[in-house]
């Protein structure tokens, strides 16, 4: 292959990541570009001669590389349908397709830099002041606005991803694998503890990577030892995101299992090691967003991780070794240095002159010098994310020129190491690193037996063992030595008007704006000129932004202190967050029955149940005449087992339970301690002490905990062991005239004469040859009725020998909604329908329950004092006058122009054919013979009587008794 | 809430686990008890900046509820003392 990579791509570095026997292509812009496994994309960019990379968010103006690193805001690319993709560290891989964003109609000529031109008429504030009037006028300011955001575009046929969530327990949790990092994390493991070691870039070593021949020699060092380590685990191209309290940490892993997609580490850690080195920090000067405008690190970066001569003259400017380090590479790499201007010494720059990038630069004596290159090398800032997410308040030292962590504000269960926490050698750094490694380590022991000693144990006398991690590390604190600071000239803002925000394009002069308009603090000033709230959050302007703000008010930088630094501390893909979705769904042991016999599904809650099969009124009317059955699985059971199950039934009910014998059945309704309906069943007692409590549908699980709240809060006492059966049994109603003869012909073992077996009794005996089935003659359709519920398992055999030895008698499946009408024929409200969050026991017909003469129960207070004042609406029956009129559920009950109440469920019935209701109505008109006026939602206002009781068909209850 | 809670049965668990049903309330004598001072009981809770005690249903995992003392602005959590939770879930020996 000829000239697979570009003119200024470097022969063979000692420390490069590139793997030169794998040539790959991709596209940028359309045109195809070369470069090597290990490239990223603007490596490879770069490498082939291309400088200008992205255009600045309100200017336009052109950009290039930066810092060659994630947090570079020049570098932003769409890589396929993916916005926003950081070229600088994504990979370069064979078939991308790679686009600059924010150009229109090119990188190279775009028609939006007129912004530029306007600049000083965009200054801070300018979209706050100018779009404000008139307000009627901002949807389309929005619109015109909005083709000049910032960003890639996203297809809406992206696929969908499942991205998968991890869960990790370290004792240990380091954040940064730099040689800090590495070092503490091997002392750590050889303490005992096992160690989650997290570092952004592709490989582990920080400035190690692209240093010199000792350097590489010390990284190669440190990585066989992490590598020998079984106690530690590396993930590269993950960061850690967030803190929460108790180390509970955010791990976002990149490329997981080699895919571009994002994975969440749900981490709890018992230390964190913070170790994330040091960012460096750009320079404030004009023409400081030029491309061919680097810091030192992204010069040594470019040259010794991925071959590429950064340019072809350069003039430096240098504060620190690190710049006089990437001097010696410029030249090693081939690159002029035309002019070192020592900041030590009192060199400065004071502009890069250029248009679409650097073609000269002014030095602090005024001479120009021609070059394509301005390096810098002014300082770094400490990223002190985490620090800030454990209360910690780093505090700013001048001599060092930049912030340190407080040790006195820092919890006990977060330690720091390296770069963030001080200067000196290599040697010196890992020596403090190894130490607060190894008390790491002692602390996770320790807190891992703090944990385990704050628990209860069952018996005082046993306590638990210990965890894991207890119990590692040596029984004494580990003191790690004390670090230098090293001296740094304070460097932030040069002597001319610069950009320091690059993704957010605020300039010195925008800040000064700020403090002048009054926003005279680092939170305020911002807040208004959106300084640190672009895509790098702060990392590289954090602290020029406090510097200018401090110039301006005349405070100190250690006064101002910087802006909070909140997670996540990169941005995290919506997807990885969200995680995969578990939404469990429910069906009854008969759903492929009911597939098989076009039933039309429900979703009620978590379960998946036949509304209908064919017509339901249809069905209602079969249940009247001969026989029906339907899936009711989702009701709620409990099943109660214990000596205390009446004074438990008392408590929970509104209704007695103390003489209820053995066989029998009684209805009964729980409200809340409010007064309000909470649900409402049966409950039958099997045996001595064994009773079965049944619940609604979707009260299954409220009722469960209700009742378990009750038993381990204020009555731990009492001797009832609740055990939830909903799912262990299949249920089904058989209702009809005709239901008797249909279960006589399966059933063995039980009397099922109206003497022997009579309604509100419970059996158990077989049905259709399945042991342990429980019989119910209860009636919700108001028919004779048997709800029987046998073992899951058994429930489809049961259901269609049922049906097939029914069918001379006339049976047919019926669904929900054919119940629905039953039951509203009947007059039985349904909980959370026909009641409501406010609906007292009185205000829901239950005078007949409610027993105001019981010692206690859940409620009775409220309801003791509702029924003596007579408060709250009231349930009734209701009839419209026409017919055929069916008002829509929720349509009002008005009187005089006010609400008087509202529908609550209504219906045509099959067996009167007319319509009917329930109601709820002030107290006032719930006397019987009342007419009320409905207003429809078409606003009709229509007349309607109040019946003198529930129930519409049989109210005295004579078809369920026979 | 990302803290650990101690749960009796479990040892110490993620908070997303439970249920926190809130700050414990003594349930008055329903047959002693003025329309005011039950109201106090059903809606209104010290909710200190501090030590409270509360109760957690640890709905994902044994089900049981327990009885924390925590404190609001550090999430610090301690043991109850054995007296004090015995009517809060409070493992009998």
């Amino acid at each position: 292959m000829s000239e697979p990579t570009g003119a200024m791509r470097l022969p063979r570095q000692l420390g490069e990541v590139i793997d030169r026997g794998e040539p790959l292509e991709f596209t940028w812009n359309g045109r195809p570009c070369h470069g090597y496994a290990g490239d990223t994309i603007v490596s490879a960019l770069a490498a082939a001669g291309e400088r200008v990379f992205s255009r600045s968010m309100k200017y336009h103006r052109p950009r290039g590389l930066l810092t060659a690193s994630f947090h570079d805001p020049g570098c932003m690319v769409q890589v396929g349908d993916e916005p926003n993709v950081r070229g600088a560290h994504r990979l370069a891989a064979g078939g991308m397709v790679v686009t600059s964003q924010n150009t229109w109609p090119s990188l190279r000529l775009d028609a939006k830099s007129v912004n530029g031109l306007g600049g000083r008429f965009l200054t801070a504030g300018f979209y706050y002041k100018t779009f404000m009037r008139p307000r009627f006028a901002w949807p389309a300011y929005e619109s015109v606005l909005r083709r000049f955001v910032n960003g890639g575009t996203v297809s809406p046929d992206t696929p969908h991803t499942r991205p998968e969530k991890r869960h990790a327990h370290p004792d240990v949790l380091i954040a940064g694998g730099g040689p800090a990092g590495m070092a503490a994390a091997i002392s750590a493991a050889e303490a005992g503890a096992s160690v989650l070691l997290v570092e952004e870039e592709h490989g582990l070593g920080g400035h190690l990577r692209w240093g010199s021949e000792a350097d590489l020699a010390a990284l190669a060092e440190l990585a066989g030892r992490v590598a020998a380590e079984p106690g530690v685990e590396v993930l590269t191209d993950a960061v850690v995101i967030a803190r929460y309290d108790g180390n509970a940490l955010a791990v976002l892993e990149r490329r997981h299992g080699g895919a571009e997609a994002e994975r969440l580490i749900r981490t709890r850690a018992k230390t964190l090691v913070v170790a994330p080195g040091l960012i460096e920090r750009p320079y404030v000067f004009a023409g400081n967003d030029l491309p061919g405008v680097m810091l030192s690190t992204a010069v040594r970066r470019l040259i010794n991780l991925h071959a590429v001569r950064p340019g072809q003259r350069a003039v430096v400017l240098t504060a620190n070794p690190d710049g006089d380090a990437a001097i010696a590479d410029l030249k090693r790499a081939g690159v002029e240095v035309a002019r070192v201007e020592d900041a030590r010494l009192g060199g400065d720059v004071s502009a890069a002159v250029g248009r679409t990038g650097v073609r000269a630069v002014q030095v602090a004596d005024g001479t120009r010098i021609d070059c394509d290159l301005l390096v810098t090398a002014v300082g770094w800032t400490a990223p002190t994310s985490l620090l800030n997410a454990s209360g910690d308040r780093p505090v700013y030292n001048p001599r060092a020129a930049r912030f340190f962590p407080d040790a006195s504000r820092l919890p006990g269960d977060v330690l720091v190491t390296g770069g963030i926490a001080g200067d000196g050698s290599l040697e010196e750094l890992t020596e403090h690193a190894a130490a607060v490694g190894t008390e790491a380590a002692r602390r996770a022991g320790r807190i891992a037996a703090a944990r385990v000693a704050a628990t209860p144990t069952r018996r005082a006398a046993a306590p638990l063992a210990p965890g894991p991690g207890a119990g590692t590390g040596p029984a004494a604190a580990v003191m790690p030595p004390d670090l230098p600071v090293e001296a740094h000239p304070e460097l932030f803002i040069g002597r001319t008007n610069g950009f320091v925000d690059f993704s957010e394009d605020v300039s010195a002069k925008d800040l000064r704006a700020a403090v002048a308009e009054g926003y005279d603090s680092a939170e305020l000033a911002k807040r208004f000129t959106t300084a640190t709230m672009g895509p790098l959050q702060g990392k590289l302007e954090t602290v020029n932004t406090v510097a200018v703000v401090a110039a301006a008010t005349g405070a100190s930088i250690a006064g101002t202190g910087t802006t909070t630094w909140r997670p996540p501390y990169v941005p995290v893909t919506l997807g990885a967050l969200a995680g995969r979705a578990f939404e469990p769904v429910r069906y009854s042991p008969m759903q492929p029955w009911h597939e098989a016999h076009g039933a039309v599904p429900l979703v009620a809650g978590a379960w998946i149940r036949p509304d209908h099969y064919a017509d339901p009124a249809a069905e209602a009317r079969n249940v009247r005449e001969h026989v029906g059955i339907i899936d009711v699985t989702p009701i709620g059971k409990l099943d109660l087992r214990g000596p205390d199950v009446p004074a438990l039934l008392n408590l929970l009910y509104v209704n007695k339970w103390s003489k209820l014998g053995i066989g029998r059945v009684r209805y009964g309704v729980m409200c809340a301690d409010d007064g309000v309906v909470l649900d409402d069943g049966v409950t039958g007692r099997l045996a001595d002490e064994h009773y079965l409590m049944s619940t609604t549908s979707s009260g299954a699980a409220t009722v469960w905990e209700w009742a378990e709240n009750w038993l381990q809060t204020e009555h731990p006492d009492w001797r009832v062991h609740i055990t939830p059966v909903t799912t262990a049994y299949a249920s089904m109603n058989v209702a009809g005239p005709q239901a008797r003869r249909l279960i006589e012909r399966v059933t063995q073992g039980v009397d099922l004469s109206n003497e022997e077996f009579p309604y509100m009794n419970v059996r158990t005996g077989q049905i259709a040859g399945v042991d342990d089935c429980v019989l119910w003659r209860i009636g919700f359709t108001g028919e004779l009725s048997y709800e029987l519920h046998v073992p899951a398992g058994y429930g489809l055999h049961v259901w269609e020998t049922l049906l097939d030895r029914g069918a001379d008698l006339g049976i047919g499946a019926f669904g929900v909604e054919a119940q629905r009408i039953l039951r509203l024929e009947k007059g039985h409200f349904i909980v959370g329908q026909d009641t409501d969050g406010l609906t007292r026991g009185f205000s829901a017909g239950l005078e007949w329950a409610i027993k105001l003469d019981k010692d206690d129960f859940v409620g009775k207070p409220e309801l003791a004092w509702q029924f003596a004042d007579g408060s709250g609406p009231r349930l009734v029956g209701l009839q419209p006058v026409d017919r055929s009129v069916v008002p829509e559920v929720a349509s009002l009950i008005v009187e005089g122009g006010h609400i008087a109440g509202r529908i609550t469920s209504s219906r045509m019935s099959p067996t009167l054919g007319r319509s009917i209701c329930l109601a709820q109505v002030e107290a006032r008109l719930a006397e019987p013979g009342t007419e009320v006026t409905v207003r429809l939602p078409s606003g009709r206002l229509i007349a309607a009587t109040v019946m003198p009781q529930l129930a519409h068909v049989d109210p005295d209850g004579e078809r369920m008794r026979v | 809430m990302t803290i650990l809670l101690p749960c009796a049965w479990c040892g110490p668990r993620e908070a997303t686990e439970f249920a926190h049903i809130g700050e414990v309330a003594a349930r008055p004598d329903p047959g002693a008890v003025t329309p005011a001072q039950w109201r106090e009981y059903l809606y209104l809770r010290a909710n200190p900046c501090g030590w409270t005690s509360e109760t957690w249903y640890h709905r994902m995992g044994c089900r049981r509820f327990i009885r924390v003392e925590r404190h609001t602005e550090t999430n610090e959590v301690r043991p109850v003392p054995a007296a004090a939770g015995a009517r809060a879930g409070e493992p009998a020996p």
